[in-house]
């Protein structure tokens, strides 16, 4: 069993890896649509402060805005790693 | 009424003049007056595709800054009958072209033709938003690769929101995804991705698939659009794109693998 997945995966072909990474790619654009065009600055930017304190993967920090009536929120999203 | 349709795709050398050249003449085969603005300012090779290259005097920045008028810079096309080209800048900056010349030229072919296809040039920047600025419709050229398809969801997003009908809040601009240098051999040996990857990646509806093809190339050397050459896979191709554009309803054809291939 174990060795017939193994094949199977030897054998997955570039363009399922090619439609995999750009489904990733393609949602994460699109989740950024419509935001201001600081926020990837100010998410590399967050990246840095934390690094000050913790050391973490260059896409630990995920920011997004969202507008209710009469005011936006910023909700960010920091992944640390296991200490 | 008038159309204007950008041909559009973020990446470079994924075919837009190329199919700009075929559509425009497509449509002005089917009888559709026609006119195809070269966008790409400073690097302009439509007229090439085009077989107009030695009749070019006059250019859009020409016209924009009132240096001659449209009608001056309009080459008729040779072949066709309603079909004209409006040439790029191959000297001047960027900067010479701008939102309120674009909009004035525009007006003024709105008026005399049914078709105005504008071949943008490569990019996300001022150059490729301002071909995409007061378009009704969007042909997004897609090559079956990562890179290419990634920019085209970018130029679907831009679409979207930096278009005078996104700023307007009318009637979105419509998009159509055209693949070209499809290569089905390589979609059945597992390492191209197949049209419905990218058309469920991307979730637009398909306009056209176009075959990588020896004839695209012919067809530049001569300067002829590949729609010409009615016989080939690509001419072919592009002719049934043109029928779609036209909202007729024909099946998608070169998306199979050779038998012999198998
Ligand atoms: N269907 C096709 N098959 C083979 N070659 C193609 C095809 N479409 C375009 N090409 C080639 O790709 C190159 C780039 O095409 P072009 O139309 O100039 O792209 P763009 O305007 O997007 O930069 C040219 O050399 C052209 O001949
Ligand atoms: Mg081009």
């Amino acid at each position: 069993m174990k060795l017939l997945e193994f094949l199977k995966r030897e054998r997955k072909k570039s363009a399922s890896v090619a439609k995999e990474r750009l489904q990733i790619i393609v949602a994460h654009q699109r989740s950024q649509r419509g935001q201001p065009d600081y926020m990837p600055m100010l998410e590399k930017e967050l990246v840095e402060v934390i690094r000050r304190y913790v050391q973490i993967d260059d896409d630990a920090v995920q920011i997004s805005l969202d507008s209710e009536d009469n005011c936006s929120v910023l909700e960010l999203n920091v992944t640390l790693p296991k200490s | 009424m008038a159309k204007v349709i950008v041909v559009t795709s973020g990446k470079g050398g994924v075919g837009k003049t190329t199919s700009a050249a075929a559509i425009s003449t497509g449509l002005a085969m089917r009888g559709k007056k026609t006119v195809v603005i070269d966008f790409d300012v400073g690097l302009r090779n439509l007229d090439l595709i085009m077989g107009c290259e030695r009749r070019v005097v006059y250019d859009l920045v020409n016209v924009i800054q009132g240096e001659a008028g449209l009608n001056q810079a309009l080459i008729r096309d040779k072949r066709v009958e309603n079909l004209f080209i409006l040439p790029a800048s191959q000297t001047r900056d960027k900067e010479a072209l701008t939102q309120e010349g674009v909009k004035e030229v525009l007006e003024k072919l709105r008026e005399e033709f049914d078709f105005i296809i504008c071949d943008s040039p490569a990019g996300i920047e001022r150059g490729a938003q301002l071909a995409m600025y007061f378009a009704d419709e969007a042909v997004v050229v897609t090559n079956p690769e990562v890179s290419s398809v990634r920019d085209s969801d970018r130029i679907l997003g831009l679409l979207a929101s930096k278009t005078q009908r996104a700023e307007q809040a009318s009637d979105p601009v419509r998009e159509h995804l055209l693949i070209t240098r499809y290569n089905p051999d390589r979609v059945t040996s597992g390492d191209m991705l197949t049209l419905e990857d990218i058309r469920e990646i991307l979730a637009i509806e398909l306009l056209g698939l176009i075959p990588e093809s020896e004839a695209v190339l012919r067809a530049s050397n001569q300067g002829v659009p590949v729609i010409h050459e009615s016989a080939s896979d690509a001419g072919m191709a592009y002719l049934d794109t043109v029928s779609r554009l036209l909202g007729e309803d024909v099946p998608l054809r070169f998306h199979q693998a050779s038998k012999k291939a198998c």
